[in-house]
């Protein structure tokens, strides 16, 4: 075991979690498997860098620093998955407020024929 | 760049006339055609030059790397049709000025007509085929604008929609014939593909460029089997088709065939092709034409007859037939937009354009009644007006050509469209203005205003001068004009002359007005024949075929669009997944050399601990609150992870997001459904995890891959740069406030579009349904105290001291773990905590700054503090710092950057506390109505029984 496995199986976990809860039929699972999926994402990003200990990117006259560009942008990939799943939270929020259903799926019957309708 | 002008000053001046409709309409016609006139002057200042036998060049490069370029050229083909296209463009605007009646919305149609202008002129003027290839897209999209501008009435919308499916259909054969073409020349500039006629012709691609754009030119100049829209079209004002269906849109497929005849003409296939369906045209059309009530429809079939009369000389590919169909060209733009005209003026004071319902006109309407017979008497092709002129010249040529060894078949079947021709134009001179007049009109007609009718006579005095005197008048323009079309070759022996002797052509004309008069004078018997045969309707084919072609696309796309987002995404994952997979199986995937780090106990347990939390929330994600929790545990291991490999900066950050976060999906469950359904299907589950543990074992291997191998990296500039360069320390905020400042000031928009975005989706939550839902909910589990007071007191008290930390992390942010984005989520959360313990009512009221107002400060500080390195002549957002020495602190340093991280920060606070303070006041609704106001304040206990007396009072 290696901390480089067990980042990997970390990463792997989370995304099969996410994969699996946004295959779900209602909102919040969706929505909590994209929460699992931004911490999977950004973790991978992160670990392009590869990983080393006690070598923060701040400079003070040691020898090496870990790399600071991936570092950079999952920082903001950080905030702006806050973004995208309050966005999302409140999509889905609002769609049960007005349909009084949380599912990712339309009906089968119904919303066609509406459309039909309207295009004559 | 001067010729580019000539495109683009109609183009834009398109504007103007919606502006200056305003001022009336008298203003918006003179403001219309003065840009119309400023683009001819300029067009007619090169003319000298053009006549000298110059070719005027104007460009720049626009996309090199496809071969696209902005580049015109203006040659003698060039200047005559731009020259028609302004010109009668002039005359159209002046007559519908008068023709539009008072509600009609003058400045809309001027706008449409100068775009259409200026995108016919890029046709002709382009040398670039890809431009051309725009702008002929661009005149199918203008003339759908026009025919439909009565979007009121059923025919307009139909007629347009049918025009904008042939014409632009046309368009993208055309796209792909020029791009063959563009392949085969070597080079997409028309200067040098008219060169390459020969390379073109021996190459392979040959044959399909010249059925692409053969088929293109048909559908726009409407050249059977692909007539049929033009006469729909004519449900357009008459301006309009005047304008675009006897001048100039029309002309655009000839045009194309003239553009490209030393390119493409000359071999057997295109002579083989285009001369009978030329002749076809001619012949079929002109037979329709003798039959039709409708002047319009007589004329749309007219010009289509026409429009086939000179395709067929173009299919000729001898330099004389050249020349005659430069010259008709001529001719038919002055006779035809002047009969259309007329046919205008005779619906608008007559108040019918039927024939049967017609007569008499010309003692009611002496002035345009004249007009109209001189225009007719062309169309015919009677001597002395140019239309006999160029249709001698056509008798001629075809009298010339045989075709498949027979000699007669072309002239004859040339002779017998003359003869319909003349038939035709007796009939429409005859019915609308000789014949008797019927007992009563719609209206009684009279000759309309001197506007109307002065754009027909100026046409019909060029149909007399060319008819009289042609060399003198045409002649330099028709020669200079075929010159361009024949490319290199030599200009034929011919002489633009009335008389030329007794030739074959003049026999096959004559034989023609002898027919023609046959034909008028058995007239009653042939509609009676004709009637009882089968005719195919073509709008019910087409439409037929539209409806085909829609449950077509309807069935494929039940098929694929179910509505089901598990769906998609199932197979978007699939998808990757599978691709992963190939990819990763077909390269080399020896084990990474790189020396893997040891692990402590410290790491394995928070290990396990995110596999339990994982798996734990696969078999209780139906409930949700506890989903929420163990996510949250998911994340802050995330966190401790980063923290552990040298990233305290997204430590810091994720752990603040986690809280914000969390915050904000309790709220939201406070009004979903604490509990997700179970969902049945042992088989959905087995195929949902398979995928899932597809992508998980995908992504393992693959980050397990690259981590266990080295690489060199862009980031020791970075790492270099960050002191001497950025004034930090602290790598990654110079990064993200300096080096890559562009992206964040990018993310921070991002961010606040959206905060916007929930606000808009919240903000009219509580009207309609939403609301009415929402007043229904009652808590299921009410606490006994909303607020308790415990955490009043302990968020209220925490307050100063978490902005104070805030603002320590801000600081420090460039030197030290920190900065704008950590700082405002802190800061944001400390705010949030308000609402969360003392209520939306409380906090909005004590609340001294708008979140919008926050937002909007951040992205301008941001923007700003990028503007002003523009100032000092830096590019933009280029920082730049100073250390300062302020007595009792000491040295500090001071940094653009810090006001750029500012703004950062702001973003983050706005988007936070817009998002999260929208959503609870929300919630609010959703609690006990009215929403307690601040139970833990001291006024308390009398609010509450304050609201206690109104309840038992009701």
């Amino acid at each position: 075991m290696s901390m480089e496995f067990l980042v990997a199986s970390g990463i792997g976990l989370m995304s099969a979690v996410g994969i699996y809860l946004i295959l779900r039929r209602y909102t919040f699972s969706v929505i909590i498997g994209m929460v699992f999926l931004s911490y999977a994402v950004n973790l991978f990003l992160f670990a392009m860098g590869r990983l080393k200990i006690n070598e923060p990117p701040i400079i003070s006259g040691a020898s090496s620093y870990t790399d600071p560009l991936p570092q950079a942008l999952v920082l903001t990939a950080i905030v702006i998955s806050f973004a995208m799943t309050a966005l999302i939270v409140v999509l889905a929020l609002r769609g049960f407020l007005e349909t009084g259903s949380d599912r990712v799926e339309l009906e089968p019957a119904g919303s066609r024929k509406a459309e039909d309708m309207s295009a004559k | 760049m001067q010729i580019s002008l000539i495109v683009l000053i109609p183009l834009l001046g398109a504007l103007l006339p919606l502006l200056t409709i305003r001022s009336g309409r008298n203003v918006c016609t003179f403001v219309t055609a003065s840009v119309s006139a400023v683009s001819l002057a300029l067009l007619m200042a090169h003319a000298p030059a053009v006549y000298r036998g110059e070719v005027v060049r104007a460009g720049f490069e626009w996309a090199p790397q496809i071969g696209l370029s902005f580049s015109f050229f203006l040659d003698g083909l060039g200047l005559f049709f731009a020259a028609m296209i302004l010109g009668i463009g002039l005359l159209v605007i002046v007559y519908a000025r008068f023709y539009l009646k008072r509600q009609d919305p003058m400045g809309r149609f001027f706008a449409y007509l100068l775009m259409f202008q200026g995108a016919m002129l890029g046709v002709v003027l382009s040398e670039n085929i890809l431009l051309l290839v725009i702008f002929w897209e661009l005149t199918s999209l203008t003339s759908f604008l026009l025919i439909g501008y009565w979007s009121h009435l059923p025919e307009g919308r139909q007629g347009a929609r049918m025009a904008l499916v042939v014409t632009a259909g046309g368009g993208l054969l055309l796209m792909g014939g020029m791009l063959l073409l563009g392949q085969a020349a070597g080079s997409f500039e028309l200067g040098e593909i008219l060169q390459r006629g020969d390379v073109i012709q021996a190459s392979p691609l040959y044959v399909p460029i010249l059925l692409l754009v053969l088929a293109c030119a048909f559908t726009k100049s409407a050249q059977f089997p692909f007539h049929f829209w033009l006469p729909h079209a004519m449900a357009a004002p008459t301006p309009v088709s005047a304008y675009l269906h006897s001048a100039t849109m029309v002309k655009a497929g000839v045009f194309l065939l003239a553009r490209l005849w030393p390119a493409l003409a000359g071999g057997d296939l295109w002579f083989l092709i285009v001369t009978p369906v030329g002749l076809a045209t001619m012949v079929i059309a002109a037979w329709i034409a003798l039959f039709k009530d409708d002047l319009k429809a007589i004329l749309a079939y007219s010009t289509v007859s026409h429009l086939g009369l000179m395709t067929m000389l173009l299919g000729f590919a001898t330099p004389l037939a050249a020349v005659a169909c430069a010259f008709h060209i001529l001719n038919h733009a002055t006779f035809k937009a002047a009969l259309f005209m007329s046919a205008g003026i005779v619906d608008h004071e007559a108040g019918t354009r039927n024939i049967k319902r017609l007569g008499g006109l010309a003692y009611l309407m002496p002035v345009s009644a004249t007009l109209a017979l001189i225009a007719s008497a062309s169309m015919a092709g009677a001597p002395l007006f140019n239309g006999f002129l160029s249709k001698e010249m056509m008798l001629e040529s075809a009298a010339l050509t045989n075709y498949f060894d027979n000699t007669w078949i072309v002239p004859a079947a040339a002779a017998l469209a003359a003869a319909l021709s003349v038939a035709y134009s007796v009939r429409f001179a005859y019915g609308v203005y000789l014949a008797p007049a019927p007992a009563q009109f719609p209206h009684p007609p009279h000759d309309p205003p001197f506007g109307m009718w002065a754009p027909v006579a100026l046409l019909c005095v060029l149909v007399v001068a060319i008819g009289i005197a042609p060399g003198l008048i045409a002649g330099p323009i028709v020669a200079r004009t075929s010159q361009a079309i024949i490319g290199s070759a030599e200009l034929p022996q011919y002489t633009l002359a009335l008389w030329h002797g007794v030739t074959p052509a003049l026999l096959l004309s004559l034989a023609a007005f002898a027919i023609g008069a046959l034909l008028l004078a058995i007239f009653g018997p042939l509609e009676r024949l004709r009637e009882r045969f089968f005719r195919p309707e073509a709008k019910a084919i087409f439409d037929c075929g539209v409806l085909a072609s829609v449950r077509a696309a309807r069935t494929i796309t039940d098929a694929l669009h179910t509505g089901s987002l598990s769906r998609y995404l199932a197979i978007i994952s699939i998808v990757i997944v599978a691709l992963g997979f190939v990819g990763g199986l077909s390269g080399g995937h020896a084990a990474g050399l790189r020396p893997t780090l040891p692990v402590n106990l410290v790491a394995v347990v928070l290990w396990a601990l995110l596999i339990a939390a994982c798996v734990a929330v696969v078999f209780a994600h139906h409930n949700r609150l506890l989903t929420l929790i163990l996510t949250s545990i998911v994340g802050l291991v995330t966190s401790l992870a980063f923290l552990q490999f040298s990233a305290p900066d997204l430590a810091l950050t994720q752990i603040s997001v986690e809280v914000v976060t969390t915050i904000f999906l309790l709220l939201a469950l406070n009004l979903l459904p604490k509990q997700t359904p179970l969902e049945p299907g042992m088989a959905r589950h087995l195929r949902d995890g398979s995928i899932a543990l597809g992508a998980g074992l995908g992504a393992a291997w693959l980050a397990y891959a690259v981590m266990t191998r080295d690489f060199s990296s862009i980031s020791d500039y970075h790492l270099a740069q960050s002191k001497p360069g950025g004034g930090g320390t602290n790598v990654v905020n110079v990064i993200l406030v300096d080096i890559r400042g562009f992206d964040t000031f990018g993310e921070i928009i991002v961010l606040c579009i959206a905060a916007l975005a929930i606000f808009a989706l919240l903000d009219n939550a509580l009207q309609g349904a939403a609301a009415r839902r929402l007043a229904a909910m009652r808590q299921s589990v009410e606490s006994a105290d909303a607020h308790p007071l415990v955490l009043v007191v302990a968020t209220r008290a925490l307050l100063p001291l978490a902005i104070t930390v805030g603002f320590y992390i801000f600081l420090r942010g460039h030197n030290q773990p920190g900065g704008g984005f950590i700082a405002g989520l802190i800061v944001a959360s400390a705010m949030m905590m308000q609402y969360m313990a003392s209520g939306y009512a409380w906090t909005v009221a004590r609340a001294r700054f708008d979140a919008h107002a926050l937002l909007g400060a951040g992205v301008l500080i941001a923007g700003l503090t990028g503007l002003g390195s523009l100032a000092f002549g830096r590019p933009f957002l280029t920082s730049s710092f100073g250390y300062f020495h302020i007595p009792l602190i000491g040295e500090i340093e001071l940094a653009t950057a810090m006001l750029f991280d500012a703004g950062v920060f702001l973003a983050v606070v706005g988007t936070v506390l817009l998002s999260l303070s929208q959503l609870s006041r929300v919630e609010g609704r959703a609690e006990r109505n009215p929403a307690p106001e601040g139970p833990s304040d001291i006024r308390l206990p009398r609010a509450r029984s304050a609201a206690a007396t109104s309840g038992e009072s009701k």
